[in-house]
């Protein structure tokens, strides 16, 4: 991966959370969480600035970011798309909806399309069983997906803007 | 969820009729009356037996008596000493936890306040999947408010005893729910178990002795020592009292979570509660455990649902999912979709789990595409037995259940993938082959014009036809065909 010049606005950004922990290493998870939402991802050289900040080793900080799904080392696509891929869903079909995401974005889970429009990701139940299988597209729940439904998900959102309050359930 | 009968709301009894965000809901309720109690009229001893005398067993999975683990708890000599809430509800279509945090958190906050006084913590900590920002939210404001009343804090109803709750974010990670993983993580680590003993309630978070309690064993505790354990213990089987919440899903009416009593059984959840199969299907199996768990079949549709009912039923009550299969579901299928499940999820750390359920996983995955010979079926249940055996934590010690217990119930369909190269349920898309039968078919295009690559050819008024080689199985046409004219075998 090239390396990425971090600004010092963003380095300072990193240190302020660390500061707000007391800079301790016992609250790493918590630093992760806060910088993530803040930055959108975790690439190498914040985790740098993190294990110098928190004075652990930056094979720890890398090792703790690796073992958690929730924090990602990959930029996510402007509009995250989440397969539900809970037991719940499964039995619901949710593997022909993702199967169908996989074919029309042209992406794997866990990649974004060229354009960094969609990250293309899997949840374990968002505890939306009965509406199951649910796709997520950042916040937005779109419930009893069928496959033949993915092509107009993926429609609203590629001509700019997604119409606001398309439909929930 | 409709109301019926059958159903009992104990650990969900302010669910829905309460405004969570309002502590004055809460009170009115009886709410912290228990906390009250507790603090000034019963010394903490008299409070852990009256937990004991309920019966009421841990509603994370192991059902281990709650009362048993405080009084542990309590007689771990230390300086400092915590208490945790397990929220971090890692069994994938279950959201039982999640919805007593958005609909009582304070049951849940007097709850463990309650468990401090008893086992000597002036601590406490939520461990909450990050996933649940609307629970998160809520538990922070009834947190703040519970400290605005004096609930939380110093000097609670003035009694002398301090007590306040932190919350920690879980990660995504399965295994974190496992009681060791869950402290490493709030340590700041990797989320990876160690080995017991020593118990959390010995040495626990910080290496000091922690009570880990599941939510909604903790919601179940106000009401215990409002009502009183012989009530509690009223209610339930012989050696499983009071209720559980389950998260109802999969082929059935009506899904969500639904609270009944210890002993209902499996069809009256099914039939009465649940409304029966969708679409008129025929019922196959009920999945409960997550993907520690078993699938039962419809022989035990009148066993009376408790810990050891399930147990020897080769599943397990675990957090409370109950997914039901219908005739379109393939067991073999299921049973590779749980083991990819915990392939994700093994932390790694023991051999057994990590390289064990990857070659389960290999041998499910060369059934389901059809390539699977009849030794498999042995290979299978051998290496379970050892996987089972011989793994560090929970996970790895249970994950081959699912495996193991499609076996036992639902041999024939094994069989049929093996001997016969059919998928009895039509599920397993390698062994599935979409044809169009040319007297039925009119010619109408449709299959042809919705097919998503092209695979079927043919005149308008013509019988179509599907290039095989072409086809993705993704049965559109099937769907789509008005007059039946499209066969799968
Ligand atoms: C792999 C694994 C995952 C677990 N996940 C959870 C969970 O999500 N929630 C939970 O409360 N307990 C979970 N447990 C059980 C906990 O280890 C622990 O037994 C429980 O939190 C104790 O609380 P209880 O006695 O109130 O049930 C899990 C156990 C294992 C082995
Ligand atoms: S059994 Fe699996 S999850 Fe548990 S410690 Fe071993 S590798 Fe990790
Ligand atoms: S199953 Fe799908 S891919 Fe195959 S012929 Fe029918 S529509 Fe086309
Ligand atoms: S399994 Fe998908 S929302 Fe629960």
């Amino acid at each position: 991966m090239p390396k990425i010049k971090l600004s010092e606005n963003t380095v300072n950004q990193i240190k302020e959370v660390c500061t707000e922990f007391n800079n301790k290493e016992g609250e790493l998870i918590n630093v992760l969480h806060k910088v993530q939402k803040k930055l959108g991802y975790l690439p190498a050289e914040v985790q740098e600035v993190i294990a110098k900040e928190l004075n652990a080793s930056v094979a720890k900080v890398y090792g703790v970011v690796t073992f958690y799904s929730f924090f990602s080392m990959i930029p996510k696509g402007e509009f995250p798309i989440s397969i539900c891929m809970g037991t719940a869903c499964y039995v619901r079909g949710a593997e022909q909806v993702l199967s169908e995401f996989k074919r029309q974005l042209k992406v794997e889970v866990g990649e974004s399309t060229g354009d960094g429009k969609f990250s293309l990701n899997c949840l374990r139940c968002v505890g939306a069983c009965g509406l199951a299988p649910v796709v997520m597209v950042g916040e937005k729940v779109y419930g009893r997906v069928a496959p033949s439904q993915v092509k107009e998900i993926i429609k609203e959102y590629q001509e700019g803007c997604p119409s606001g309050n398309a439909k929930t359930a | 969820m409709n109301d019926n009968k059958k159903q009992l709301r104990i650990a969900l009894r302010n669910c829905g009729f309460i405004n969570p965000e309002i502590i004055d809901d809460y009170i009115s309720r009886d709410g912290y009356m228990a906390l009250g109690k507790c603090l000034t009229e019963h010394t903490p001893e008299e409070t852990i037996k009256e937990i004991k005398d309920s019966g009421l067993r841990g509603r994370g999975g192991g059902g281990f008596p709650t009362g048993l683990k405080w009084e542990i708890t309590r007689k771990s000599e230390s300086d400092q000493k915590y208490v945790v809430c397990n929220a971090d509800e890692g069994d994938p279509g279950a959201f039982m936890d999640r919805s007593i945090l958005e609909g009582d958190p304070h049951s849940v906050i007097e709850a463990m306040a309650i468990c401090g006084y008893c086992i000597g913590a002036d601590k406490g900590l939520v461990y909450i999947r990050a996933e649940y920002p609307l629970a998160i939210e809520r538990l922070q404001i009834a947190l703040s408010q519970a400290r605005e009343y004096g609930l939380l804090g110093e000097n609670i109803f003035r009694s002398g005893f301090n007590f306040d709750i932190e919350i920690r974010f879980g990660a995504g990670a399965f295994v974190c729910g496992e009681e060791t993983a869950l402290i490493h993580s709030m340590e700041g680590l990797r989320g990876e178990p160690t080995f017991k003993p020593p118990f959390p309630s010995v040495s626990g978070y910080l290496g000091k002795p922690t009570n880990v309690n599941n939510v909604e064993t903790f919601a179940n505790i106000p009401a215990i020592l409002n009502k009183g354990a012989a009530w509690f213990s009223s209610i339930g089987t012989e050696k499983s009292k009071g209720t559980k919440v389950f998260a109802l899903a999969g082929k059935i009416n009506n899904v969500g979570l639904i609270e009944v009593p210890m002993g209902t059984t499996l069809r009256e959840v099914i039939y009465e509660i649940g409304g029966g199969i969708r679409d008129g299907k025929k019922f196959k199996s009920v999945q409960t455990g997550g993907p520690s768990g078993g699938c039962l079949t419809t022989d035990f549709l009148d066993t009376p649902i408790d810990y050891d009912n399930l147990i020897d039923a080769g599943s397990m009550m675990g957090s409370g999912g109950m997914i039901v299969m219908d005739e379109d579901d393939c067991m073999v299928a299921i049973a590779k979709f749980y083991l990819e499940f915990t392939l994700e999820e093994s932390c790694g750390k023991c051999s057994p789990c990590r390289i064990g359920n990857k070659r389960l996983h290999e041998i499910l995955d060369k059934i389901t595409s059809g390539r699977g010979e009849f030794q498999d079926i042995e290979r299978l249940q051998l290496l379970s037995q050892v996987i089972k055996d011989t793994s560090l934590c929970g996970l790895g010690q249970t994950s081959p259940n699912p495996v193991l217990s499609t076996i036992a119930n639902f041999e024939d369909e094994y069989l049929a993938h093996v001997n016969e190269g059919k998928c009895p349920a039509g599920q397993c898309k390698a062994l599935l082959k979409y044809e169009i039968i040319e007297d039925l078919c009119t010619g109408c295009t449709l299959c042809f014009r919705n097919c998503p690559v092209g695979a079927i050819s043919g005149e308008r008024r013509q019988p179509h036809y599907i290039d095989q080689s072409l086809c993705i199985k993704c049965g559109v046409c099937y769907e789509k065909c008005k007059f039946n004219a499209i066969t799968l075998s």
